[in-house]
């Protein structure tokens, strides 16, 4: 019964001469790592749901670069960029959605200055949006009561300064929002940034996404609500490292909205 | 030879700026060191910033204790200088607190009462310090080893004694203290100094004039010292970062580069574009303070060594060895020693066989970083510790081709693929089906 999801590509159309109102950039975890597709699926299920004229870039995407500069290498980086933006540049993109911090922070605050200048929001900045303009609505019994804590992506929180809109839209489900002592500013990251996801981590003593993971515990939720693909692996790989598996869920925002969908 | 104090004090006075002076200068010298960096954008902003940071001190409140005794001993400290001013004119001139020739009795009463109470908060603070430095288990105190321990500790001694000095200089003043206007808390020390009006003028001149010495000691202590920071902190926050934190600056020179090998009309044999050798970096990224930029070293002498980023960040939370202050640290005694170094060789730098990458900061360190700007929020004077971590891994990749294992095949895949991971771009929407 599984219900099929539209996803026009910006080939086709720019082979009907139309524009989208919005550019769907669905990242490399969001193409290819299987938690994440879960959660690109249930955004593009949202976009259906509000009848949002959306596209993608398809095969015609490629990485953005981001973990390559973090990593400290600046020439993949700006390749990736400058090709990205050829391609952006030549559909005359003008707004952009990602699900990924990463690619949103890129794409919105390094990408300007080679060349690719575009209006990008993150999906639950979007999912807002949809939800203040009516555009899509939510049940709001799914999660109702159940306890959900945020964790706050590093580069759409501390690195730019969005902490309400995540929260805003995960209100919508009557769920309790409870926070971790250290949120919004002072959260502490899952440990997978500055290219870490694709590492083994440093000698140390514990892993980061365990210590998140603890944190998130003290506040006994039901779910772990993520709003980027890095963080929603490393608290999945904490939640199991605790054997708590059974009893608490990792869900992106997107997931748990199109979860609480009529 | 009524004249031998006023004299002996101005050469006291001239030799004690005169020192700080050229500290301050070297100062500006081994920061000129670095890159030059446009930051003439955005100026009011900046000084709202400086306003805000420096001199509100908004940071410092997120710790709310800390914050609120710092805030006294800054305020006490700032505002007890105004005397200073008095102990210098009376100093070079031979007057005797010359503040009442010039203010009606009851302003300066006000005043000098004001700036008792003032040494006496101070005091406390200055206590309470001591103890969260020394007695309680706060770790990003207790990590403090050596000489950054011992100088967070001579500062509070320094402070004591200038703040005794104080109280003492207007107890033992037996005009000030029968006017009986601003002795608020002077009044009740004057006892224990007995009655004899010799002894008193003695003790009175002795403390007025370690006073106006110890003020001076200090001054010239600043520059060794991670003290620094209450003057540097105002150029520090004004220079601070004003786009968001997560957006890291593109190598101009990569960029050139970059488009170069994109342009399918560029011609490879053609000479490079014009001004070339302008003030591109002479190598990608930094291994040595000379590769930073002004405002990272600027940063580095800036940082009080309060450890409030390593306690935020989680790599060193988890037992790294990374620490956002011990970057700052080592960048600052690197730049120190290449300032001895030109010092010592007529201004010119010798290669030491030394660099802060490997000797000071090591890979180890660099590569725990998941850049995620904790540190950076926590700084309560605008320092930027990740910039500087980028800049090294930037040499490291760049220059040296030394990342580790794992990132050199994500970053092929990268390069082959257009992912961090070997799939092929044209699956990239394989996902609508599955
Ligand atoms: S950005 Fe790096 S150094 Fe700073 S707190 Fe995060 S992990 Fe630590
Ligand atoms: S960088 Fe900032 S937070 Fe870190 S020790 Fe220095 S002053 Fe404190």
């Amino acid at each position: 019964m599984k219900e099929q999801l539209k996803v026009p590509t910006m080939a086709e159309y720019m082979a009907e001469g139309k524009q989208p109102e919005i550019l769907f950039w669905v990242g490399s975890a969001g193409s290819y790592d299987d938690r994440a597709k879960k959660i690109t699926k249930a955004f593009v299920k949202l976009l259906n749901n509000a009848n949002v004229d959306f596209a993608v870039l398809g095969a015609e995407e490629s990485n953005t670069g981001d973990v390559a500069k973090r990593a400290g290498n600046e020439f993949l980086f700006q390749m990736q960029a400058m090709m990205n933006i050829e391609v952006l540049n030549a559909y005359e993109i003008k707004r952009i959605v990602t699900c990924d911090p990463h690619s949103f922070n890129c794409i919105k605050n390094e990408y300007p200055e080679l060349g690719g200048i575009y209006d990008v929001i993150h999906h639950t900045q979007y999912i807002k949006e949809l939800i203040d303009a009516g555009r899509l609505s939510v049940k709001g019994d799914t999660y109702k009561g159940k306890r959900i804590t945020f964790h706050d992506p590093c580069y759409l929180g501390r690195a730019n300064n969005e902490f309400d809109a995540p929260r805003n839209v995960l209100q919508n489900t009557n769920a309790t929002l409870v926070e971790m002592k250290k949120h919004k500013r002072t959260a502490l990251c899952c440990g997978a940034g500055g290219a870490q996801m694709f590492k083994e981590p440093e000698k140390g003593d514990k892993d980061v996404n365990v210590l998140r993971t603890e944190q998130a515990l003290e506040t006994t939720p039901d779910i772990i609500a993520t709003g980027c693909p890095y963080c929603n692996t490393m608290m999945t790989d904490g939640i199991k490292a605790k054997e708590k598996e059974d009893s608490i869920i990792v869900l992106d925002v997107a997931e748990l909205i199109a979860n609480d969908q009529d | 030879m009524d004249y031998l104090p006023n004299i002996i004090f101005a050469v006291i006075l001239i030799a004690g700026v005169g020192y700080f002076a050229r500290n301050i200068k070297k100062l500006i010298r081994n920061i000129k060191l670095g890159h030059d960096v446009h930051t003439s954008d955005n100026k009011g902003q900046r000084w709202k910033n400086m306003a805000r940071i420096a001199l509100g001190q908004s940071k410092m409140v997120v710790r709310p204790v800390a914050g609120f005794l710092h805030i006294i001993v800054y305020v006490g400290f700032v505002i007890i200088n105004i005397e200073v001013l008095e102990i210098i004119i009376d100093g070079l001139f031979g007057t005797h607190r010359i503040g009442l020739k010039v203010l009606p009795e009851s302003v300066y009463g006000f005043l000098i009462g004001s700036f008792e109470i003032l040494a006496v908060l101070v005091l406390v603070a200055v206590i309470v310090f001591w103890l969260r430095r020394n007695i309680t288990n706060i770790k990003r105190f207790k990590s403090l080893k050596g000489w950054p321990k011992n100088d967070g500790n001579i500062i509070l001694y320094f402070e004591v004694v200038l703040m005794c000095l104080f109280l003492v200089m207007n107890a033992t003043d037996t005009s000030f203290q029968s006017m009986n206007a601003g002795n608020v808390v002077s009044q009740y020390i004057s006892p224990l100094f007995g009655d004899n009006p010799d002894t008193l003028h003695l003790i009175e001149r002795t403390a007025w004039w370690l006073h106006i010495i110890g003020i001076l000691i200090f001054l010239n202590y600043l520059y060794f010292s991670k003290h620094l920071h209450i003057l540097l902190a105002f150029p520090n926050t004004y220079y601070g970062k004003l786009t968001p934190k997560g957006q890291f600056n593109n190598l101009e020179a990569v960029t050139n580069e970059v488009k170069l090998m994109m342009d399918p009309n560029a011609d490879p044999f053609a000479a490079p574009a014009e001004d070339d050798n302008a003030d591109e970096p002479a190598k990608f990224g930094a291994s040595d303070v000379m590769d930073l930029n002004r405002i990272q070293l600027l940063n580095a002498y800036t940082c009080t060594e309060c450890g409030r980023c390593t306690s935020e960040c989680p790599a060193n939370q988890t037992g790294k060895k990374l620490s956002p202050r011990k970057i700052m640290m080592d960048t600052r005694d690197r730049l120190a020693e290449v300032g001895k170094n030109i010092d010592a060789n007529n201004g010119e730098f010798k290669d030491d066989g030394k660099q802060l990458l490997g000797d000071y900061i090591t890979k180890e360190e660099l590569w725990a970083c998941t850049t995620c700007n904790a540190c950076v929020e926590a700084c309560p004077v605008s320092i930027d510790p990740l910039s500087i971590i980028m800049e090294m891994r930037r040499y490291l990749v760049m220059e040296e081709s030394a990342a580790p294992m794992e990132l050199n095949n994500m970053m092929t895949n990268i390069e082959n693929n257009g992912a961090p991971w070997p799939y092929n771009q044209q699956d990239r929407l394989n996902w609508v089906n599955e």
